[in-house]
């Protein structure tokens, strides 16, 4: 059957949110956005306390499977409307994001239970994943942190400096949460020497040296994290034993596939930050006398209607990927290529709509008093982090090419 | 429940399309296209898989139930394989789904039958008028009443087998509102123009232009229902051939870089062209997604069902002008000659800006 209801158990948790979205998020949009290393408390502690009520720890899907499995789709929405409120503020929302989702893909059962409990307590706590250095975003196997093993001590040595951190603040100084840092075990091996492995808050030898100021998403903290001879309990690397001396392991592999299912999330983020300002833009057209008619051909339309009717087409089918892509993991059906694409597309629609938007409504778009301008600065991220447009690109090109990263770079 | 796996059902069906579409219709079309002609063999078999007849219900000589979704997933199959032919097969569904769909009992038990029951005969509509800005919603062919007839005058073009067509159903405006009138074949004042219409692409579908000099049909012949629900039908019918269209484009375009050679690799190993296929394939992706979704609308009666159709048209239009013209730009030189078939889908690519009413479901 091909079906397009959104499933009742959603829409009921989707209005939920759009309430928090507007009594907790939007009327503090500017405000953290002017003060930009200011924490939302509120919103913060409020998520943390409705996330408890709800049973969870996280908005994460849990491990339970009842009924028709709707975890990843249900993370999907509720991610697209709280960004919907905020792409920023979302990203301070506590609990498990990209950090505790590698933890998830890969720990062993001990592990899980020793860093994800924490997300179980009253006190926000907050994780997350640490790749990205200066000379290397997109080409992870160049990172030069590395990972030295001290057999005596039954210890990792970490040694190296991470950047680009989305909420590494939080995690290591805000809470007692901790981070996922990517390092290498043998630099000489490449790809095949990358291991994640987790550090505590508190941890010596670990700090948050800088904190980022960014075009947008300024609510959100990113953080710069130096590690100097960083040392963390041999049981810190994420899966069993045997990924130290594996080569490309299954607990790699397994982490790498967790980008499968993030990617649709990001992309949601991008479609809900684009909905906003599609809505206000429509809100303000009309509020200056002007309509949008739908049905005419392109040659009787005024060019806003065009632009408009545009956007609408783009946003809808982008969002349409997501939801494809987030069905597939909850249906257990392999989507590297379906998350790849809604990434790209995400990407792209965010930031045509929300450029067009400010060029459409001229001085009024430009300006601090309403929001578009800064649903502008928000939007670009989403084109970049969680695997550029370019990278996303090749991803779906190897997909339906049939080749290996080595064939096509 | 959202859901993308199509029943199994549909799957048989849509089987039975694709082997029909690869194996008959994709190897004939390039000699349709150059020799103006479709061979009627390759019309009759295609007419023989029953795609218009498991839409119309048993009490009208069909063997079905209309579902705009099914529909959707056969026309996107159909011109995956080549879209005259696609639009030739689906010609007589131009007259029969809106008898179906805003016919009276009456109508549909007396028209119906005989266009379904036996072979493919030529059944189709005009509704496109030659101005550049053709509306469907505002025409400038008129209806008048006159008695117990209505009188309607105007001009339509891009009919598609109108010289012997058995009858037609025709759009024109009354009261405002685009109304859709049966007329039969002779009828008195209608005249088809004689010789075809030179297009673009669409070479091997004889087109039509036919003008209306005051030709009265009685008042039976209206369709009493309202257009909207037709309009809606025939834009997610085109927007499907479109995607059927661009999946051809893209997969020739794909095997073919991966087979040539430059500069020492596959053409398909430069990120120039891989980005060009990635794009293509994701913008194929969506734009499939917000059709089927408008499909669904229909069959779900959702109030929103024909904006969803206009946009999933709009956006199937620029996606098959984009994917159509990298597709012969990743060709080159060779894409540029009317041997490979990407020249031939870029011209058909071109015409879903303006196609509407040429496909039903």
């Amino acid at each position: 059957m091909i079906e397009f209801e959104i499933p009742e158990k959603i829409t009921g948790v989707c209005t939920v949110i759009k309430s928090v979205a507007d009594n907790m998020m939007r009327p503090v949009s500017r405000y953290f956005d002017e003060h930009e290393h200011e924490i939302p408390w509120d919103y913060i502690t409020f998520m943390q306390t409705a996330t408890r009520a709800m049973g969870g720890s996280s908005m994460a899907p849990s491990e339970k499977r009842e009924g028709p499995r709707l975890g990843f789709q249900r993370l999907a929405f509720m991610v697209e409307m709280l960004s919907w409120g905020d792409a920023g503020i979302y990203l301070d929302t506590p609990g498990g994001m990209l950090g505790s989702a590698a933890v998830s893909a890969t720990g062993t059962p001990e592990q899980k239970e020793r860093f994800l409990a924490r997300f179980k307590s009253e006190t926000p706590t907050f994780d997350a994943m640490c790749m990205t250095e200066s000379q290397c975003g997109s080409d992870t196997s160049a990172i030069r942190t590395t990972a030295v093993l001290d057999k005596d001590e039954s210890q990792w040595i970490l040694n190296g400096e991470k950047i680009f951190v989305t909420a590494g603040h939080k995690a290591m100084v805000d809470s007692k949460g901790f981070i996922v840092v990517w390092a290498t075990i043998d630099p000489k091996a490449g790809r095949a020497g990358m291991r994640p492995f987790v550090v505590e808050a508190g941890t010596p030898g670990c700090q948050v040296t800088k904190l980022e100021h960014k075009l947008g998403i300024r609510a959100s903290d990113t953080a710069s994290i130096v590690l100097q001879d960083c040392r963390v309990p041999f049981d810190n690397i994420l899966g069993s034993s045997e990924v130290v001396t594996g080569k490309a392991t299954t607990g790699f592999k397994g982490a790498m596939a967790t980008f499968d299912a993030t990617r649709p999330i990001v992309a949601a983020q991008a479609i809900g930050l684009a909905r906003a300002t599609l809505e206000l833009l429509k809100e303000m057209l009309t509020e200056k006398g002007v309509t949008i008619r739908y049905g005419l051909p392109r040659q009787k339309m005024t060019s806003i209607e065009k632009d408009v009717i545009d956007m609408e087409v783009m946003l809808r089918s982008a969002w349409l990927l997501v939801i494809e892509a987030v069905w597939m993991m909850d249906n257990g059906k392999p989507n590297s290529l379906e998350s790849s694409m809604c990434k790209v597309r995400a990407g792209d629609v965010v930031n045509k709509i929300t450029q067009k938007a400010v060029e459409i409504m001229g001085p009024l778009g430009y300006s601090r008093e309403y929001l578009l301008e800064k649903w502008f600065r928000d939007a670009k991220i989403s084109d970049i982090y969680e695997g550029t447009g370019q990278i996303n690109r090749l991803v779906v090109a190897r997909q339906i090419l049939g080749y290996r990263s080595s064939e096509l770079r | 429940m959202y859901s993308f796996e199509p029943s199994e059902e549909q799957k048989m069906l849509i089987d039975a399309v694709n082997r029909y579409a690869t194996s008959d219709l994709r190897p004939a079309a390039h000699d349709a296209e150059e020799n103006k002609e479709l061979p009627p063999k390759l019309i009759s078999k295609g007419w023989e898989l029953g795609v218009l007849q498991a839409s119309i219900p048993e009490a009208y000589g069909g063997f079905g139930e209309r579902s705009a979704v099914t529909g959707v997933l056969a026309a996107e199959a159909m011109a995956y394989g080549d879209l005259a032919g696609a639009l030739a097969i689906g010609t007589p569904g131009l007259f029969a789904l809106p008898v179906l769909l805003a016919g009276s009992e009456e109508q549909k038990k007396k028209y119906l039958p005989p266009v379904i029951e036996a072979d493919w005969r030529a059944y189709t509509a005009a509704l496109l008028e030659p101005s550049f800005d053709f509306d469907p919603n505002d025409l400038k062919t008129v209806a008048s009443v006159n008695g117990d007839d209505y009188v309607l005058k105007g001009e339509k073009t891009f009919v598609p087998f109108a010289a012997n067509a058995e009858a037609m159903l025709v759009y024109a405006k009354l009261d405002g509102k685009t109304a859709g009138f049966i007329v039969p074949k002779g009828a008195a004042g209608l005249k088809v123009g004689e010789e075809r219409e030179k297009y673009l692409g669409l070479n091997a579908l004889p087109f039509y232009k036919i003008t209306l000099e005051a030709v009265k049909v009685p008042k039976s012949n209206l369709l009493p229902g309202d257009f909207t629900p037709v309009l809606a039908a025939g834009r997610v019918a085109l927007a499907a051939m479109a995607i059927g269209v661009a999946k051809a484009a893209l997969e020739y375009s794909r095997d073919y870089a991966k087979e040539r050679d430059v500069f020492g690799v596959k053409v398909a190993q430069k990120q120039a062209i891989a980005f060009m296929l990635a794009e293509m394939v994701t913008e194929i992706e969506a734009i499939r997604l917000l059709t089927w979704e408008a499909a669904w609308m229909i069959d779900a009666n959702k109030e929103d069902a024909s904006k969803q159709a206009y946009l999933a048209l709009t956006g199937a239009a620029d996606m098959a002008m984009m994917v159509t013209d990298r597709a012969v730009q990743i060709l080159g030189g060779h894409g540029y000659i009317r041997e490979h078939p990407v020249e031939l889908w870029m011209r058909n690519g071109r015409g879903f800006a303006t196609f509407t009413g040429l496909a039903m479901v």
